[in-house]
C-alpha cells in the first residue's frame, strides 16, 4: 500500500472551515446559555458574544458564498448517487474489516457522496434555519416596521432557531467523529489543516 | 434616614389621607417642610428667576386673618387663577376616565388606605387645595375658597391640620393631641409676601404623607425626596439635576400633567421634551425618547416595545428606612389592649404597626415591585359598586394585556388589605372615621355606628350587617429612578425564577423554552454521540483483532 498525497483544500477553504468551526462551536456554547441551559458567561455577556459571533459568521458566509460562486466550488455540493451505496456499505460494514475507502477525493471532487449530502443539508437546511430565525430574532424590534409582527411570534422564531441549533449540535458530533474515518484517523484533519490529503 | 422612622405616627387622630398633619408632626425638623431654608437650591433659583417681588405689593402689605382673605388678595392681580384651579383635580377631587366615562378621584372612589373621604371631609380636606369642604354642601364655585398658599408657600410655616376642613392653623394648638407638641399659626402676611413656585416640599406636604404616614401610600414618594441624593433619584438629586416635581409634571393653567388616573403607559417616538400636545410631558420618553440607549446597546432599545422604562430603572422602591406600607387590615381595628383601652404599637423600624382606631399595618423598605401589563388605564371601585366577597376585591384594576400595543410591563406597588363591606348589599361600606362625634370610629370604636353614619352620608343603603373582605390596590411605580448602574441586569428577568416569572404573553430567552423541543433536541444529540461511540468502539475492537 503506497501513500499518496493530493492537494484538496485551498487556503481560503481551510480558513473558512476553521473559523466557521470555531464560530459555530462558540455559538452553540453561547446560544445554549442564552437558551437557559447552563450558566457560563452570564446571560448578558452570552447575548453579546452570541450576537457578535452571529455578525462575524454572517460576514464570513458572505465571503464564502462569493468565493464558492466565483471559483465554481459550489459544484462540490451537488448531490450525486454515484458510489452512494458503496459509501453506506463502507461505513456500516467495510470500515470494520479494514476495507479500502471506496471514495478517492480529488481536487475536483473533494467530498464523498454522503458528505455532499450532509453538507448540503447543513448549507440548505440547518444554516438557513439558523440564519433566518436568528435574523428575525436579532431584528425583533423592527417587525412592526417590516409588517411581519402579526405573522411572527418570538416564541416560534426561537423555537426554529433552537431546533436549528440542536441539529447543528448533532451534525457537529457526527462530523467530528467522521473525520477519523480517513486513511488514518488523522488524515482528514491534517488535510483540512495543510490542504494535503493522504490517500491510499 | 433615622428621622424618617420617627415620622411614623402613632396617634393619628384622623383620616389618613391627611397629609399635612404628618408632615408637620414630624419630630425631625430637618425633614419637615424645610423648603424655605436658604440653602435649598430650588428656592434660590426660583426667587431669582421671578420678575415680581411680592413683598413690594401693597395688596399684600396688610394683616390677613384667614386663608380666603389671602386668596382674595391674590385674585386682585391673578384674575384667572382661581378659575383655573377650580378645573383641576386638586380642587374637584374628581377625574373622569376618558374611555369609560367612569368618575374616579378621591371624591368618588374607595381606596385601600383610609377608604373613603365621604363623611370624613373635615379631616381629609386638610389636603384639599381649598378652604371649608366639610361636607357634601361645599360650594365648588366660590373663588376665594381656593387655597393658593399650600402650593406656593415658601416659608414652611403654613400648615393645615385634620379637623379644620382645609383651613390652615389659626390658633396655637397641641398636635397630635396629647403629644406635648404645639403648632403655631403662620404669619399669613409673611407667607403671602414670600410666595414662590411649588417646590418638592410643597407637593410633598400632601403627596409624601398620603394615608396618614410618611411614605405609607405610594412607596416611591416620601419625605426623603425633599433632599434626595443621586442613589435615591437621579432626577431630583439635590446636588445634581435637582428637579422639582413640576420639572416633569409640567403645568399649564394650573393643570398638573401626568396623573396616575390617566397615565401615558407606552409613550412612543423620539424625545419631544415639551410642546407635543398629544403626549404627557411627565412620561420618561418626553425627554429620553423611546430609544434612549446608545447604539451599542441596541438590544435594550428593543425592550421598549414591551417594557416600561421604570421596570428596569426602578429596581426597588421605598429605597430608604422610611419604607412604605404593604397592607392595612381594618378588621383588627377596635381591638383594645389587655386593660380594655385603645393602644398603639410600632414595628422595629418605628413605623405604625397597630392602632386600635385603624387596625394593623405591615411595612417594608427596599421593596421589589410586582409586575403587570399596563396600558395606563385603571378602573376603580367607586362608592356603591357591587363586589364579589368570595374573591379578593380589586380596589382598582390596571388595564392592559400582552396583545395590546399600548401596554407595557410596569412595576407596581400592590397594597393588600381588609375592609368592611355590607354582607347583604355586597358593597364596600363608607365609614365615618374621623371626628369628635358619637358615631366617629376613632372616637367611639363602634363599627356599626361608624358604618351607619358613613353610608347615610354617602346616600347608600346599609343592611346593618357587615364583615371584612380582602382587598388589593395596584399602583404603577414611577418615581425614585435609580442611577443607571443600579438598573436591573438582564439575568434578573432572563432566568427561570426571575422578576418577570409571572408575566404571560412574552417569550423571554432563558426563562422560556419549549420542553418538547428541548427533550427531542438533547435526545438527538445524545443518540448521535452514542451512535458514533458505538461505531468507533467497534472500529477499535475490529482493528485490534486484525492487528
Ligand atoms: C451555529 C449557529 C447558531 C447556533 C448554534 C445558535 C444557537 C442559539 C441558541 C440555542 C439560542 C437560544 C434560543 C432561545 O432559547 O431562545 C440562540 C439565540 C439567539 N441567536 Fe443564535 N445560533 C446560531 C446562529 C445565529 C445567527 C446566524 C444569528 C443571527 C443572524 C443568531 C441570532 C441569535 C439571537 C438574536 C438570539 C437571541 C439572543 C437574545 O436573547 O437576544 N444566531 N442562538
Amino acid at each position: 500500500m503506497t501513500t499518496n498525497k493530493i492537494y484538496v483544500f485551498k487556503r481560503f477553504e481551510r480558513f473558512w472551515h476553521w473559523s466557521q468551526a470555531m464560530l459555530i462551536i462558540f455559538m452553540l456554547i453561547t446560544g445554549f446559555e442564552v437558551h437557559g441551559s447552563y450558566p457560563l458567561f452570564g446571560f448578558a455577556k452570552a447575548v453579546d458574544l452570541h450576537t457578535l459571533s452571529a455578525w462575524t459568521l454572517i460576514g464570513l458566509w458572505v465571503f464564502a458564498i462569493f468565493w464558492h460562486f466565483t471559483t465554481g466550488e459550489w459544484k462540490q455540493y451537488i448531490p450525486t448517487t454515484e458510489k452512494m451505496i458503496a459509501m453506506i456499505r463502507f461505513y456500516s460494514v467495510g470500515i470494520f474489516k479494514g476495507a479500502p475507502h471506496p471514495f478517492r477525493p480529488t481536487t475536483l471532487k473533494k467530498h464523498n457522496p454522503l458528505q455532499r449530502l450532509a453538507y448540503l443539508g447543513v448549507l440548505l437546511l440547518i444554516g438557513p434555519l439558523l440564519w433566518l430565525s436568528g435574523w428575525f430574532y436579532l431584528f425583533y424590534a423592527d417587525w412592526q416596521a417590516w409588517g411581519v409582527d402579526n405573522v411572527l411570534s418570538l416564541e416560534w422564531v426561537a423555537l426554529f432557531h433552537t431546533a436549528g441549533a440542536f441539529m447543528m449540535l448533532a451534525f457537529l458530533i457526527a462530523h467530528v467523529y467522521l473525520t477519523t474515518t480517513g486513511h488514518t484517523p488523522t488524515s482528514h484533519i491534517r488535510a483540512m489543516l495543510t490542504g494535503w490529503e493522504e490517500v491510499d | 434616614m433615622l428621622s424618617g422612622r420617627k415620622t411614623s405616627l402613632s396617634a393619628l387622630a384622623s383620616c389618613a389621607m391627611l397629609v399635612a398633619m404628618t408632615a408637620f408632626s414630624a419630630p425631625a425638623p430637618s425633614l419637615a417642610m424645610s423648603a424655605a431654608t436658604p440653602q435649598t437650591v430650588t428656592d434660590t433659583r426660583q426667587k431669582s428667576a421671578s420678575t415680581a417681588d411680592h413683598s413690594k405689593f401693597k395688596e399684600l402689605d396688610k394683616p390677613f386673618r384667614t386663608g380666603p382673605e389671602v386668596t382674595e388678595a391674590c385674585l386682585i392681580c391673578h384674575t384667572e387663577a382661581a378659575k383655573q384651579v377650580q378645573h383641576t383635580k386638586h380642587w374637584t377631587w374628581e377625574s373622569v376616565d376618558p374611555k369609560t366615562g367612569q368618575k374616579r378621584g378621591k371624591k368618588n372612589i374607595i381606596n385601600n388606605y383610609c377608604t373613603s373621604t365621604v363623611s370624613n371631609e373635615k379631616d381629609c380636606m386638610a389636603c384639599h387645595a381649598g378652604y371649608g369642604w366639610k361636607d357634601s354642601s361645599f360650594d365648588f364655585t366660590i373663588e376665594k375658597n381656593v387655597d393658593c398658599l399650600v402650593c406656593h408657600d415658601t416659608t414652611a410655616t403654613y400648615r393645615k391640620l385634620p379637623g379644620d376642613a382645609g383651613h390652615p392653623v389659626y390658633e396655637r394648638r397641641e398636635f397630635p393631641p396629647k403629644s406635648g407638641k404645639f403648632v403655631d399659626p403662620a404669619d399669613l402676611k409673611k407667607v403671602a409676601q414670600s410666595i414662590g413656585k411649588p417646590s418638592r416640599s410643597n407637593c410633598g406636604s400632601c403627596h409624601f404623607f398620603g394615608a396618614g404616614a410618611n411614605g405609607a401610600k405610594h412607596g416611591d414618594l416620601d419625605s426623603s425626596l425633599q433632599h434626595p441624593g443621586k442613589y435615591l433619584d437621579v432626577h431630583m438629586d439635590e446636588k445634581g439635576l435637582n428637579f422639582a416635581c413640576t420639572t416633569c409634571h409640567a403645568t399649564s393653567s394650573h393643570q398638573v400633567s401626568g396623573s396616575r388616573y390617566n397615565m401615558a403607559a407606552a409613550a412612543k417616538g423620539p424625545a419631544h421634551i415639551r410642546g407635543n400636545p398629544d403626549s404627557s410631558p411627565a412620561a420618561c420618553q418626553s425627554c429620553h425618547g423611546n430609544k434612549p440607549h446608545p447604539q451599542q446597546m441596541a438590544k435594550l432599545n428593543q425592550h421598549t416595545a414591551k417594557i416600561a422604562c421604570q421596570t428596569c430603572h426602578i429596581p426597588e422602591y421605598a429605597r430608604n428606612d422610611i419604607g412604605t406600607e404593604l397592607s392595612w387590615d381594618w378588621s383588627k381595628a377596635t381591638r383594645m389592649g389587655e386593660d380594655g383601652k385603645p393602644f398603639v404599637r410600632k414595628d422595629s423600624a418605628g413605623r405604625r404597626a397597630f392602632d386600635s382606631k385603624k387596625g394593623a399595618w405591615v411595612w417594608d423598605s427596599y421593596v421589589i415591585p410586582e409586575y403587570r401589563w399596563f396600558n395606563g388605564v385603571s378602573t376603580y371601585k367607586v362608592i356603591g359598586d357591587k363586589i364579589d366577597p368570595s374573591k379578593t376585591v380589586q380596589i382598582n384594576e390596571v388595564g392592559g394585556s400582552p396583545d395590546d400595543p399600548d401596554s407595557r410591563i410596569w412595576p407596581t406597588k400592590v397594597h393588600r388589605g381588609k375592609q368592611p363591606y355590607d354582607t347583604v348589599n355586597n358593597t364596600l361600606t363608607v365609614q365615618h372615621t374621623g371626628g369628635e362625634d358619637d358615631t366617629a370610629l376613632w372616637h367611639n370604636y363602634d363599627w356599626q355606628k361608624a358604618i351607619g353614619a358613613g353610608m347615610k352620608a354617602a346616600n347608600l343603603p346599609y343592611s346593618g350587617k357587615f364583615d371584612f373582605v380582602s382587598t388589593e390596590l395596584t399602583w404603577p411605580i414611577t418615581h425614585m429612578v435609580a442611577p443607571k448602574e443600579d438598573a436591573l441586569s438582564c439575568a434578573q428577568c432572563h432566568s427561570k425564577d426571575g422578576r418577570l416569572k409571572d408575566i404571560r404573553g412574552v417569550y423571554m430567552p432563558s426563562r422560556d423554552a419549549n420542553n418538547l423541543l428541548d427533550r427531542a433536541g438533547w435526545a438527538l444529540a445524545l443518540l448521535t454521540l452514542i451512535g458514533v461511540l458505538i461505531h468507533g468502539g467497534i472500529r477499535i475492537l475490529t482493528s485490534k483483532k486484525e492487528g
